[in-house]
């Protein structure tokens, strides 16, 4: 990346209980492997199941001050509600990654969309729908670049109980594959 | 009993020079309950230094003042509070509360209930006296109902609350109660409530002639002693007393001493297990 | 605060734990709390942390119980802390008046979120600012620190416990519940390098001891129960000995003493963060997380040529009247952004009240960008306010 000031705003949203916030601290323990400026904000209702959740994480190498993402880089809509709300404030070059479990309608036009049913698959090939948010993870940062897989990595074994390691980084691998072999719809 | 001269008592563990005379009115039985706190913990040799009495707020609440220990004249209701803070953080402190019943049971009846759950080691002495009476005569949770407060002008319509068998019912592991008539049994009872680890409560039935007294035509302080001698009965006597003669009779005596886990200590045994892990 | 020269010691750190972190690398050895949004996670960690350090963690029944808990433990010899938000805090107000009043050192951190009354528990707000100021009944003044970051969080946290130790007295640290729950990249330092300060012990025998004695700084020894200075606390006034008294000249001194002993450490107390002020035209005054967007509204102004600045206070209480007097003589208009409607705003008009001639410069404004819907202001909303008045 060189010199280049480079500056990323992503918001992962949805609702209580999908791991949004968890997926947040990962992402941005992992820019902090990186050695990148990081802000890591949340905003949740008062129930920590069942309501809208969201989180934003800023990446730059160069200072930055206000915390909240405001017109993002990359939006991670798990819920038809949080895609409606918040794809409005998506950069006109920013990507839109939609779990269609959940997201029947996308109303963008000219925006670089990925769809996958994230927790279907999650479900499917893990038996559990827990891990949705790391697949969504991997799947993110391979198209994206934000952080490096490698520290990547690191921080989901840093965040996870050790029982769960194993698990969780199948499901990164799992995302990096949704992502290589992602077909674009036209 | 021993028997110790007053004089070697109010010059050891009052602060006899600086701060008397006290406040408290004629007749009133605050002076008695201080004279048996003391004569107790005489008898327990206990250091001074080591030694805190906490209130809050009320008549009862004035006497940490008076004695020459570490003393904290808190805020209403909240004197059960302020002593946990003392004795978590210094549990080799004696820590005792002095406290009434508006201060003990209404405002600061939560902090009293807990301590009890918690089973910390306070010992609570709590002078009940049926009346705020530093307000001038309002009715507290321990106003018989019928009676007449400033804010009951036609008959307190409230039920009472039976301080002991709150303190119980939250599980409080020494509780007792005397008067301040049978005041060789409040010093005993002071002591043993002293000397038990875990929460204490002694409850004292005292006379407020001068307030509570007045307003129901209860007689002058000698008259209200001699109520509590003959209506405060001993537990023996009591279980022999027919239903029908238990009206406007006390229980005194001690009500529970039991032994349970202290909190301070099971403290102690977290810390020792969270760093014993290392 | 990001800082761009990160070193392998460098962690990904929450404000909430940021300041549990930075109280009890002051010292803090006791915490008596309650659960309350946003502000829970201090108690947790310090449930944690302290048992480890032999430090005392307790959860009382109520915030009216926390508060008088870690009064008694400091009377004790504790350095002691408690964490509220906004419901909490508001019940907490008699116990801080009595820390005040006594001279007890304490630490109560306050994690705001929108009011009044329940309110919106997961949203910023930063309206208890005057709260902390006149919260308690009666006069007497307050300290009050208020960081915009994770890193200061960290900071003002040992800064709140040094100050309690150092002044007597009850110091409260403000967050907003962006900060309490945001994440940042942090790098602690030194902890031998980190100045501590612990409240001065009397050398005297314990009969000569005054628990208040008066002396010219307005700061005196303070003995701790069971070390042989049987002293007597009270909420009553009281004289030197701390005995309670009805005299008009006992309860004078008192009452100096307790406003002396801030307003003679302005120096000491008040910190100011100037940004971009040396050459500004206009200025921003705002604190907390609403700074923060001013900064990013001054670097997006400095860009398109404008000369913004901002001036921030790390000590809202005592108010930076001084500092908001020099720094803002000469600039044109002041932009007050903030999540409440005016506590900051009005404290600023009086503190510019005689330094600015309004009848002769009509141009001159202090103007007003607030909020209380539980948003956040935006750099944008800076901006666009700077546009509209010429």
């Amino acid at each position: 990346m060189g010199k280049r000031i480079f500056k990323k705003e992503i918001r992962l949203s949805g609702s209580g209980g999908q791991g949004l916030i968890t997926a947040g601290i990962i992402l941005a323990r992992a820019a902090v492997l990186d050695k990148a400026n990081v802000t890591q904000m949340q905003s949740y209702g008062p129930e920590s199941r069942g309501g809208a959740s969201r989180a934003d994480v800023i990446i730059s190498n160069a200072e930055f001050y206000y915390p909240e993402a405001t017109r993002f880089d990359v939006l991670l809509a798990l819920t038809q509600e949080a895609c409606d709300k918040y794809s409005v404030n998506l950069k006109d070059d920013g990507i839109l990654i939609a779990d269609n479990t959940f997201v029947k309608n996308i109303s963008l036009l000219d925006t670089e969309i990925y769809e996958l049913p994230f927790t279907d698959i999650a479900h499917k090939k893990l038996g559990t729908k827990l891990p949705t948010n790391i697949i969504t993870l991997g799947f993110l940062v391979r198209k994206t670049d934000v952080v490096s897989e490698a520290s990547l990595k690191k921080a989901v074994t840093n965040s996870v109980k050790p029982q769960y390691v194993d698990l969780n980084n199948k499901a990164l691998k799992i995302g990096y594959k949704l992502a290589d072999e992602y077909i674009k719809k036209d | 009993m021993q028997k110790i001269p007053q004089k070697i008592i109010h010059t050891r563990y009052l602060r006899h020079r600086k701060k008397f005379p006290h406040v408290w009115c004629p007749g009133c039985s605050n002076g008695i309950v201080l004279g048996a706190i003391m004569r107790a913990i005489d008898e327990l040799k206990w250091k001074r230094s080591n030694t805190a009495m906490v209130s809050g707020i009320g008549c009862s609440s004035r006497m940490p003042v008076y004695v020459d220990f570490n003393t904290l004249h808190s805020l209403h209701g909240r004197a059960i509070a302020y002593a946990t803070g003392i004795k978590m953080f210094k549990p080799e402190m004696n820590v005792m509360v002095v406290t009434g019943d508006g201060d003990a049971t209404a405002i600061g009846g939560n902090h009293f209930i807990h301590a009890a759950r918690r089973n910390i080691d306070l010992t609570v002495i709590l002078i009940n006296n049926y009346i705020y009476g530093m307000t001038g005569g309002q009715y507290s949770p321990t106003t018989p109902t019928g009676d007449i407060a400033t804010t009951t002008p036609y008959g307190n319509i409230d039920p009472v609350f039976d301080i002991c068998e709150l303190a119980m019912g939250a599980g409080a592991t020494f509780v007792a109660r005397t008067t301040a008539y049978h005041a060789l049994e409040a010093q005993s009872f002071i002591k043993q409530a002293l000397e038990h680890k875990g929460f204490s409560l002694v409850e004292i039935i005292s006379a407020c002639p001068v307030i509570y007294g007045k307003l129901n035509k209860k007689g002058d302080a000698i008259a209200m002693m001699n109520a509590m001698k003959k209506n405060a009965v001993s537990l023996k006597a009591w279980e022999k007393l027919p239903e029908d003669k238990l009206k406007g009779k006390i229980k005194r005596g001690i009500l529970r001493n039991e032994i349970r886990p202290e909190y301070t200590d099971e403290y102690a045994k977290l810390v020792q297990k969270v760093q014993g892990g290392k | 605060m990001t800082k761009n020269n990160i070193e392998s010691k460098v962690v990904l750190m929450q404000g909430n734990e940021a300041v549990a972190r930075g109280a009890i690398d002051a010292g803090v050895n006791f915490f008596a709390g309650y659960p309350i949004t946003p502000s829970t996670e201090i108690a947790e960690i310090c449930s944690v942390e302290l048992p480890k350090r032999g430090g005392k963690f307790i959860q009382m029944e109520d915030e009216i119980a926390s508060i008088s808990a870690i009064i008694g433990a400091s009377l004790a010899g504790a350095k002691t802390m408690t964490a509220t938000s906004g419901p909490g805090f508001s019940l907490m107000q008699e116990g801080i008046g009595f820390a005040k009043m006594t001279e007890t050192p304490c630490v109560v951190v306050n994690v705001m979120r929108g009011g009044p009354s329940t309110g919106l528990p997961t949203k910023p707000s930063q309206a208890d600012i005057m709260q902390t100021r006149w919260g308690n009944h009666g006069d007497a003044p307050a300290i009050v620190l208020y960081p915009d970051s994770v890193l200061e969080s960290y900071e003002l946290a040992i800064r709140a416990v040094n100050l309690s130790e150092k002044y007597r007295t009850c110091v409260v640290l403000l967050l907003d519940e962006v900060l309490g729950h945001m994440r940042e990249a942090v790098t602690l330092p030194d902890l031998a390098k980190v100045k501590i300060i612990n409240r001065i012990k009397p050398t005297i025998p314990p009969e000569w001891y005054k628990h208040y004695e008066d002396n010219p700084k307005y700061i005196h020894p303070l003995a701790s129960y069971g070390e042989g200075y049987r002293f007597h606390v009270t909420g009553l006034a009281h004289d030197a000995y701390g005995f309670p008294t009805n005299r008009a000249d006992e309860t004078a001194v008192m009452m100096e003493r307790l406003d002396k002993k801030i307003k003679h450490h302005l120096n000491d107390l008040v910190q100011i963060e100037s940004f971009y002020m040396d050459d500004a035209r206009t200025a921003i005054f705002a604190a907390g997380i609403s700074a923060r967007a001013a900064k990013t509204a001054v670097l997006m102004a400095r860009k398109s040529g404008k000369k913004v600045g901002l001036l921030r206070p790390l000590t809202i209480w005592p108010f930076p009247d001084d500092a908001i007097r020099k720094y803002m003589k000469n600039v044109r208009n002041i932009f007050v952004p903030e999540l409440n409607q005016g506590q900051l705003l009005n404290e600023v008009k009086r503190a510019m009240g005689g330094v600015w001639n309004y009848e002769s410069r009509r141009s001159r404004k202090i103007i007003p960008i607030q909020k209380n819907d539980g948003q956040l202001i935006t750099p944008a909303d800076i901006i666009n306010k700077m546009k509209e008045v010429k």
